[in-house]
Order: C-alpha cells, then sequence, then structure tokens
C-alpha cells in the first residue's frame, strides 16, 4: 500500500505495474491484465488510465473502459477499487482527484471496479450503479409542483439545520459507501438523502413515509449494515455515520402504526 | 417577409423571426402568457415531449412537463440524470429578490445583464429571464435546496462580477450541485408517478423531421449499442454547451455539441459560434497528458494579487523574486478596479505578459496570485475560514501549498454563449424543436455574468418552456405522433449504424483522443482568447486539413454492440471539427470585439474591447447547406429601447 510522499516535483517519472480487471460484459468473467506504466507524478489516476488507454489503442488492444466525467470530484461518474480500497488511498477524495504523486516508483497498482451485487459490472471497470436511482424514486425528494411553491423566506430553517442538512446533501452518489462495505449495504447513500430532506421543515410532510419506501426499496437491492464504518471511511464527501442513526431511529417510528398516514413526528 | 415586431428592424433575415409581442419590455411575458394557447389538462397526456438531457435545464424541464400532463421521455447519455455538468457551477444563482434591501430590482437584474452581455443580446428575454428568477428560488427552496442562511433561518446572499448588489444565492461553493439534485429529485419523483419515461445512457444521434417538422430522435443505447428510434410531438434539445471544442475546459470529459449539431445540420439555425467565455482563473496546463481544466473559484481576486516578474524568463521561486522586480499589472493599469476587472480583461492581461515570456511555473504558462499579503493583513485563519475549500483541491491537484507559495493560475473555456438559435418560445428554426439552456443562445450576448448560467437553465426549465410549448401544440390536438415505422425513421436509423459502422472499418493509426487534442490546439490558438484575421484565416485552413486526416486515420477499435467509449467519442469530435470551422468563420465575419469575442484589429486605444453598434448590433445565426457547402450567415437586428448603448472602461 502506498502513502502520499508529496516530495515529488515537475517532471518526475514514476514506473508502476497496473493490475487492471477486464471483463467484456456481464456475462464473461472476467480475469486481471498487467501492463507497466511510466508516468508523471502531476497525472491525475484518470490521466495514468487515459495514458494506458492511448498505448493500447496504439498497439491494436481495445482500451479499458472506465467511467468519469467532471474530474473534479462533484460528478460522481468516476469511482474504481485501488488497491482494494473504493477511491483509493487519499481520505475525501475521489478517484479523479487522486494524482500519482501519491504513489512511489515501482508500486504494483491494483485496479478493479466496485464490487457489490447491486452495482453488475458493465465492462472493465465500468457498472451499473442505476438502483441508486431507484432508492431516489421511492421516495427521494419533496412533492412540490413547479410554480407552487411560497416565497423562499416564508419559512426560516436554523441556520445550524441548515448546514446539517448540507452535509448530508452533499453526498455525490458514486457508490463507494457500497462498494466499500463487506455487505455491500448502501445506507450511507440512502440516509444522506433521508437526512438531508428530514431535518428541513420543507421535508416534514412526508419525512415517515419518505424513509419507509427508500429504505425497503434500498433492502431490494442492496446488503444489510453491521456498522463496520467503511462507508464513511472511503465517502469523499465524508458523509457522517450519524445520518445512518437518523435513518434507522425515524424508520422505526414510521413503522410504528398510523404514523406514515398521520404525518406526525 | 420581414420582421414586423421592430421597427428598426429591415435587415433581419426573414428565417429568424424572434415572435418577440410588442409593447412594453415590462409587461410583455405576463400579456404574452394570457395570448398562448392552453392545452386542457385532460389533452396534455395525448402529447408526448422528448427531452434531450437531464441537466438543469432538462430536468427542470422533463419534471415540468411531467407534472403538467403531458407524456415525457427523457434521455441522458450518463449513467443517472445527476451527472450532468450543471452539477460542477460553484458560484451561485442571481435572482431579483431584493431580500438584502440593497437597491435590487427586476429592472435592475435585466439592465445589468444586458449591459454584462455587451449589448448583444435580446431585451425581451433577458427581461423574462430577471422576471422568473425570484421563482426559481422559491422553487428550489421549496424542494429542499440547502442555499446558505443567516442566523436567523433567512436565506443569505453574496455580491458577484459584474453587479453593485448582493443577489446571488449560494450553497457553500457547491451551488450548480444542489440546484441540479433538486431538479433530479423532482425528475425522479415523475418518473415515480409514470409521467417521465427515463432513458439513461441513451445518446442522441440523429433529430428526425417529418414535412418540415421535428418528430422525434435516433438514439444509441451506449451499452448494447442498439440504434433505437422514439417519436414525439415535440423535441427538446438540453444538451448544454460545446465549451470542449477546445478539448482542453473547465466542461466535463463528455460534454459535447452532437446533439445541438446534428440538429443544426437538420436545419436549425447556429447562432453566434464565436461567443465564447474564457475564466481568468483556473489552473494552468500541467503537461501533455492533461485531459481537462479545473476552475478556482473567481472570489479568490477578492483577496489574492496577481503579478509576474518583470524579467522574462525569471525562473526564481517567487520568495526569492524582490518586490521591486514584481509586476502587479493589472492594479499598474487598472488603477480603479485592479485585481477585480471583468472576467475577459483579467484574461487577455494574463496572455499578454505570458507571450511576453515572463509566465511562471515550469512551463511558463501562468501568472501568479499570491495571499502572502491577505495573510499577513488578516492571518492564516481568516484566509483559510474563506478559501479553505479551494486551497485544499488546488493543492491536491497541483501539490503545492498555497499558504505557503502563490498560486498559478492561467485562462480557461468553461462557458458557450452561442448555441442553437431559438425564438422568444426557445423554438429553434425547426418547427417542434425547442433548444433551452446552454444550448440556445438567448440570454447572455457576448458575454455571460457570473451565477447566471444557473438561472437562466433554471428558468427555461421551470418557468418559460413549460408555458411557450403548449402554444405549439394545441394546434396538433388531435394529430398522433409519427410512428417509428415511418421510412423518415428507419432511414435515420440505417443512417446513424452506418455512421457507427464507418468509424469502426477506418482503422487508421490514431485515436479519436489524439485528433480532439490537435483540433483543441488550433481552436485555442486562432479562436481562443484574441483573434485575428491572419489566425482566423489560418484556422480555415489547418481545422479542414486536419479533418481529412481524422476522416481517414482515426483508430477505432472494438464493435459497436457494446459500451465503446472510443466509437462514442469518435461522432462527438467529429462534430466538433465542423462547429470549430464554423466558430473561425463567424469570428472572422464579426468584424468588431464584444463581450467573449476579441478581435485585436478592434480595440481602443487601451486596448479594450471595442463593439461596432451601427454594423454588429445583430445575432448571427448560420444555416447549414449541406457537406462542403459555406454554411449562409442570417441576421437578427437587435433593438435596444430600455438601456442605452455604452462603452465599458474599468480604469
Amino acid at each position: 500500500m502506498s502513502s502520499g510522499t508529496n516530495s515529488s516535483k515537475h517532471g518526475d517519472t514514476i514506473d508502476v505495474t497496473l493490475k487492471v480487471w477486464r471483463q467484456a460484459g456481464l456475462v464473461d468473467t472476467g480475469r486481471f491484465e498487467v501492463y507497466q506504466q511510466t508516468i508523471s507524478t502531476d497525472a491525475s489516476f484518470l490521466e495514468m488510465l487515459d495514458q494506458l488507454n492511448e498505448q493500447l489503442n496504439d498497439d491494436g488492444a481495445e482500451p479499458v473502459a472506465f467511467e468519469s466525467d467532471c474530474r473534479e470530484g462533484i460528478c460522481g461518474t468516476c469511482g474504481v477499487m485501488i488497491n482494494g480500497r473504493a477511491h483509493g488511498p487519499q481520505k475525501a477524495t475521489a478517484t479523479c482527484q487522486l494524482h500519482m504523486r501519491e504513489f512511489r516508483d515501482g508500486d504494483e497498482i491494483v485496479i478493479e471496479p466496485f464490487r457489490a451485487a447491486g452495482f453488475p459490472v458493465v465492462r472493465d471497470l465500468a457498472v451499473d450503479r442505476s438502483p441508486l436511482d431507484r432508492v431516489i424514486e421511492a421516495g427521494g425528494y419533496i412533492s412540490v409542483n413547479t410554480g407552487a411553491a411560497s416565497d423562499a423566506n416564508l419559512t426560516p430553517v436554523p441556520k445550524v439545520a441548515a448546514d446539517m442538512a448540507f452535509d448530508a446533501a452533499a453526498c455525490i452518489g458514486c457508490g463507494a459507501c457500497v462498494a466499500a462495505c463487506p455487505n455491500s449495504a448502501a445506507q450511507l447513500f440512502t440516509s444522506a438523502k433521508i437526512g438531508h430532506l428530514g431535518l428541513l421543515p420543507q421535508g416534514q410532510a412526508e419525512r415517515w413515509s419518505r424513509t419507509e419506501a427508500m429504505v425497503e426499496t434500498m433492502e431490494e437491492f442492496f446488503g444489510s449494515c453491521t456498522n463496520h464504518g467503511e462507508c464513511s471511511e472511503a465517502c469523499p464527501k465524508e458523509i457522517s455515520l450519524d445520518f445512518i442513526a437518523f435513518m434507522n431511529r425515524d424508520y422505526m417510528k414510521a413503522k410504528v402504526k398510523n404514523r406514515a398516514l398521520a404525518g406526525q413526528r | 417577409m420581414t420582421d414586423t415586431n421592430h421597427p428598426n428592424s429591415g435587415q433581419t433575415s426573414p428565417k429568424l423571426d424572434s415572435k418577440i409581442p410588442v409593447g412594453d419590455v415590462a409587461g410583455l411575458w405576463e400579456n404574452h402568457k394570457f395570448s398562448m394557447k392552453l392545452v386542457n389538462p385532460n389533452n396534455k397526456r395525448k402529447f408526448d415531449v422528448i427531452v434531450v438531457g437531464t441537466g438543469l435545464a432538462g430536468a427542470s424541464a422533463a419534471a415540468s412537463l411531467g407534472e403538467l400532463g403531458y407524456r415525457v421521455k427523457a434521455f441522458t447519455f450518463h449513467d443517472s440524470p445527476r451527472r450532468a455538468h450543471s452539477i460542477a457551477a460553484q458560484g451561485g444563482i442571481n435572482a431579483a429578490k431584493n431580500y438584502p434591501n440593497d437597491g435590487d430590482s427586476v429592472h435592475r437584474l435585466f439592465y445589468d445583464t444586458v449591459k454584462g452581455g455587451d449589448y448583444r443580446s435580446r431585451e425581451a428575454n433577458v427581461h423574462r429571464l430577471a422576471e422568473v428568477s425570484v421563482n426559481i428560488i422559491d422553487q428550489a427552496t421549496a424542494q429542499g435546496v440547502p442555499f446558505a442562511r443567516d442566523y436567523g433561518g433567512l436565506l443569505d446572499n453574496r455580491s458577484f462580477g459584474g453587479a453593485q448588489v448582493s443577489r446571488t444565492f449560494y450553497a457553500r461553493g457547491q451551488t450548480g450541485q444542489q440546484l441540479l439534485l433538486g431538479a433530479y429529485s423532482a425528475l425522479m419523483r415523475q418518473v415515480a408517478a409514470g409521467t417521465v419515461e427515463l432513458h439513461s445512457r441513451s445518446e442522441l444521434l440523429e433529430v428526425v423531421k417529418k414535412d418540415g417538422r421535428a418528430c422525434g430522435i435516433v438514439t444509441r443505447d451506449l451499452i448494447s449499442g442498439e440504434v433505437i428510434p422514439h417519436s414525439a410531438h415535440a423535441v427538446v434539445l438540453a444538451t448544454g454547451g460545446y465549451g470542449n471544442v477546445y478539448f482542453l475546459s473547465t466542461n466535463a470529459m463528455m460534454c459535447n455539441v452532437t446533439a445541438a449539431w446534428r440538429a443544426h445540420k437538420k436545419g436549425a439555425l447556429f447562432a453566434n459560434p464565436c461567443y465564447t467565455q474564457i475564466h481568468p482563473t483556473c489552473i494552468p496546463v500541467s503537461d501533455d497528458f492533461q485531459s481537462k481544466l479545473t476552475l478556482m473559484s473567481e472570489s479568490l481576486r477578492n483577496d489574492g494579487r496577481i503579478w509576474v516578474p518583470d524579467a522574462h524568463d525569471d525562473t526564481r521561486a517567487a520568495a526569492d523574486i524582490p518586490e521591486a522586480e514584481r509586476d502587479y499589472y493589472l492594479e499598474r493599469k487598472y488603477p480603479a478596479f485592479g485585481n477585480l476587472v471583468p472576467r475577459d480583461v483579467a484574461s487577455r492581461n494574463s496572455k499578454t505578459v505570458c507571450d511576453e515570456g515572463r509566465g511562471v511555473g515550469p512551463l511558463k504558462n501562468g501568472v501568479f496570485l499570491d495571499f502572502a499579503a491577505a495573510i499577513a493583513r488578516d492571518g492564516v485563519d481568516a484566509i483559510s475560514a474563506k478559501y479553505g475549500n479551494l486551497f485544499d483541491m488546488y493543492h491536491r491537484i497541483t501539490g503545492e501549498n498555497p499558504y505557503k507559495q502563490p498560486m498559478r493560475i492561467y485562462p480557461a473555456i468553461h462557458y458557450t454563449m452561442g448555441g442553437l438559435w431559438v425564438d422568444y418560445h426557445l423554438m429553434t428554426s425547426v418547427p417542434g424543436l425547442y433548444a433551452i439552456g446552454e444550448a440556445n443562445f438567448s440570454d447572455h450576448g457576448a458575454n455571460r455574468l457570473g451565477a447566471s448560467a444557473l438561472m437562466q437553465g433554471l428558468a427555461d426549465g421551470y418557468f418559460v418552456l413549460p408555458y411557450t410549448i403548449g402554444d405549439d401544440l394545441a394546434g396538433l390536438l388531435g394529430q398522433s405522433a409519427v410512428p417509428t415505422s415511418d421510412p423518415v425513421f428507419t432511414e435515420a436509423v440505417a443512417g446513424v449504424t452506418d455512421e457507427q459502422n464507418r468509424w469502426l472499418s477506418i482503422n487508421g493509426t490514431k485515436s479519436v483522443d489524439h485528433y480532439h487534442r490537435e483540433l483543441g490546439r488550433i481552436v485555442w490558438e486562432y479562436i481562443g482568447m484574441a483573434r485575428t484575421e491572419a489566425g482566423l484565416t489560418r484556422a480555415l485552413s489547418e481545422i479542414p486539413a486536419l479533418r481529412d486526416e481524422f476522416q481517414s486515420n482515426v483508430r477505432v477499435l472494438g464493435s459497436a454492440d457494446t459500451l465503446n467509449q472510443s466509437l462514442e467519442k469518435a461522432g462527438r469530435v467529429a462534430d466538433f471539427f465542423e462547429l470549430a470551422e464554423l466558430m473561425a468563420r463567424d469570428a472572422l465575419e464579426r468584424e468588431e470585439s464584444c463581450g467573449g469575442h476579441f478581435r485585436e484589429e478592434h480595440q481602443t486605444a487601451e486596448g479594450e474591447a471595442q463593439r461596432d453598434d451601427e454594423n454588429f448590433a445583430h445575432v448571427a445565426a448560420w444555416e447549414w447547406n449541406g457537406e462542403g457547402a459555406a454554411q449562409t450567415r442570417h441576421r437578427e437586428e437587435l433593438t435596444f429601447e430600455n438601456v442605452a448603448l455604452a462603452q465599458r472602461s474599468y480604469k
């Protein structure tokens, strides 16, 4: 396992051995392929993969499929397992923000897709995370049609509540929490949305029905939480485990008779 | 026919009827809403509407149309609607709420936006934008968007470039993310309700027309490779801007012009392609492998001082260069505004000093943004509280600690004001085909103000298109959508399939990325921050030459029936090549400087942009005439009845 050196300077290169998961599609069993790369320490991890793909293409071999978009750590599109860790060794850092100066010359780097029953492999390092959309679809919203809103300042929101809601809302939906969890559970993702909306006055009307629906949809796709805390450790936005506690408490309350119907606290 | 709505618009092309209602600009939209036709609630379910793209504009439009009862099909080429690049917007969203009681109003936001756009936008569209801005904040707050609040629990505002009032609402440095997640949640609610059918990982590759009207699209399923026709009564493109024509930009890796461009080739006029915006504070390119550029918030210029060494090729570390040998060039040239000059002025000056050989960093391609004075004045803690996240991000990307040494910054492309020409209803020149958000050209003129992109995307999607689309659809009552068995669809599917197979059969020697990068170099060099007749002429010979090589020598491996990212990119880069050529022509023909378009031949004695209102106060919209044929330039005259034309000055 490498840890950051941060002592590299511009123009430095390192030699690394990549063990990359290749899988043609859902039905293929998949295997590791080994590649050697000499790479600048200024390159990002994904630019290192870009360079690998350029070489593969030149050699007539199909490039490695991997996903990324904003490369600023906010869209949640990227994400691979790097030496067994979701998004790699640097804390609070999505794969696209990881740079090669975090590795040392001679390192072997094992690159795999996010592994979870809920995230089938699409090709190589790309997985299908659409079950996360199903969880949101189950209730991760406040029901307000366009045009139906009252003036934004009609309902004050205590600053602490607004700030805490933001902490939860910062989730980028990358799925690292699921990939890091030994049970492939999606509690951190789900609780982040439940916490975000449940902390705001606007979210109260649907609080109990939302929690019930989202938790139960989550359980259709993902494993159970056994409090390892790996999810929060891997989270590029450092979403707190406290939100899982918040969700569990609300789920218990929601299940009490008639709560969902009456909209009571 | 000329556009009779405008008294002084004798030269407006008959193809460009903006359909702007007659009357006082302040009441236009309100009155027009009453005059438009309606579709009654029971009839809305008889209409199919396709919305392509699920960023701020697309997600808000699809959700709002679904709520109204239309049958909506929403398409995104991402794995989830939440990935769209709206998510990366940092700063905030403008709205004329006047909560701070500092004198803001709809009229002032309207005025600032027209002026900020360097008088190249439509007054009527901008006024409508300013009017609905207040509704956006209400809507987003009701959805649970966690905007910043003060200790009383009410919404907080900050000021932003180009305005003298505080009207920008924000959610830390992630306003775009929070607004997009709000629109995404509204969209997913409609997916659950069954009014919106969501197609993810589906890329538009053709717009389909029958009898002159848009009747659907053809998509490729990016996982299975299947080419699929979809029909509807109307098609809405919300597919973003074209900044990635430069290869290096602050846009996301997959942002592209393909949907807009293929609509253009089907008859939709493309307006003002040369209007591109440069953001002055981005992290400079560090090497040839660079894949994209990262923006650092403009707010850093409030406390950072910009400088380069006096001497050319000075290789000393910043700390070793004595004060007397530093050139704080913005403070020197613009004593009144100093480091806070507008984006375009700051950007061009960075280019000038780097071109002189005074750039800093290993590649001499940046300028210093120095916080030493601010840290000495306010202390590390105060600076960290303001900019901590940005400093950390800079450190992560460059490996340099901005608390200890100055940041290095350089301008980069991050927004495109040009786009598909649309009328007041946001309909393109193809009936039934709409363009919203950054994909259209309508509201920002030649330069967009900070915190106005989010405002426009959501205005179009929540509060404009849902009204205007009904006026058109009402006339189609009783007509069913063109079936996908119609020859117009089977031919379009065959065309797309052939295109995929053509890329795979070339089997040349260089990758798609190689050609994209080379194209980007040309576009940045000649159609970038400063343009000249000689450079643009050169671009017009280099781009087609490189395109010919691309078309004959690109290597796309693999097959069309799996996830194939090289194949996806090939089509997008092909469209960028054609767009780049049009940008050069548009820039060449616009013999003036305005906003983001700076022609070196047209500047004041002080080196500032010089507009030519007499000859160029118009929109240039280009018509596709087929492969290899020159495009026709049409003009829509702009009239300014409420905002007086004036020269900008920042001395």
